[in-house]
């Protein structure tokens, strides 16, 4: 299911529960990998990816972000104006050091993003996006989460979802539509 | 995809291109064996694998084991209703004449306990454990952490 539990569309009855909200209505603040405080309204006029994930993510996390810089680099500069962000489900492992390590690995137009867990569970309900902390052996965790690629018009508008499991040829046609 | 064909024409040009080797067991074909450096050993690792089942029975892999890492385990990426998790899988099944990949965004080894970062351009051993082949060992090739897979002549990647 889409939507977090403790979320509510207060006074926003036509809303729905089920899409991101555009980004211009979104509340959230987090830190970049840089260590920069990041809101809503910085990315105005942008087009906009985005993707859930964690560093201690072994598969589906480096395959997106593996993924998505391929498809940047298709793009090439046609993209330089997006704002790419990958959002940590995992603040607690997940500093701004940590991201800034792990990015480095993938296209260099990605940021990583991190908070407080406030934060960041303010971010995924403005995304519609949700997670949930999954305990392994040893006091060890691992986290579940949203795993599609969410798409914003330069206005904020919440174009598409690229789906993980969808035909990964589909996903440049439907970025380039944010871009014009 | 420039960068990309790039980067695997680096990659070929490597001296040890171990996860173009093939072992057989049996009936069985173990090939593409790869996984993805880490940032640190506190991270699990990854194990893709591709295996033929040439044979007319059934088999499955049911365990893998490797110096590398203290708990390695198979695991199944699952996305259901837009939401990824990784349950544990307790056996792949390798049906007759079929082929088999535990690839990204799939079934895979989880290597839990690194007993050392992997870095791009080491090779590690993993034994796989069949339920009816048996053991192998497969050596794994270290790729970058954005690697999508190996380029080896023949692979299917």
């Amino acid at each position: 299911m889409l939507g977090v539990g403790a979320y509510r569309t207060r006074n926003l009855p036509t809303r729905s529960e089920l899409l991101p909200l555009p980004i211009g209505e979104m509340t959230w603040t987090l830190t970049d990998h840089r260590g920069r405080s990041v809101r809503p309204a910085d990315w105005a006029g942008r087009p906009v990816m985005v993707f859930f994930g964690f560093t201690w993510c072994p598969d589906v996390c480096p395959t997106t972000l593996s993924d998505i810089s391929l498809w940047l680099e298709e793009l090439g500069a046609d993209a330089d104006r997006m704002i790419v962000a990958l959002i940590s489900v995992d603040p607690e492992r997940d500093t701004p050091d940590v991201l800034a390590n792990y990015v480095s690995n993938f296209d260099q137009r990605i940021l990583g993003l991190t908070g407080s867990a406030d934060e960041v569970a303010q971010a995924a309900a403005d995304f519609r996006a949700t997670y949930r902390r999954v305990a392994k052996d040893a006091g060890d965790y691992t986290m579940d989460h949203t795993a599609g690629v969410f798409l914003f018009h330069p206005d904020g508008r919440f174009v598409s979802i690229i789906d993980f499991h969808e035909d990964r040829r589909f996903a440049v046609p439907k970025i380039r539509r944010t871009l014009s | 995809m420039k960068h990309f064909l790039l980067a695997a024409a680096l990659i070929l040009s490597a001296p040890a291109v171990m996860a173009c080797e093939t072992v057989t067991i049996g009936d069985l074909t173990i090939e593409h064996a790869w996984s993805k450096a880490t940032i640190g050993a506190g991270r699990p690792g990854v194990f893709y694998v591709e295996i033929t089942n040439a044979g007319s029975v059934d088999d499955a892999l049911i365990g893998i084991a490797t110096p590398a890492a203290g708990m390695p385990m198979l695991h199944e990426t699952v996305v259901q209703d837009g939401i990824a998790s990784m349950p544990h899988a307790m056996s792949i099944p390798v049906p007759a004449g079929q082929n088999v990949q535990l690839s990204p965004g799939g079934y895979h080894g989880m290597l839990m306990g690194l007993t050392t970062a992997l870095k791009e351009g080491d090779s590690f051993p993993v034994t796989l454990s069949f339920e009816k082949a048996g053991e192998v060992t497969v050596n794994v090739d270290v790729l970058s952490l954005r690697a999508e897979g190996p380029d080896c002549a023949d692979a299917g990647q």
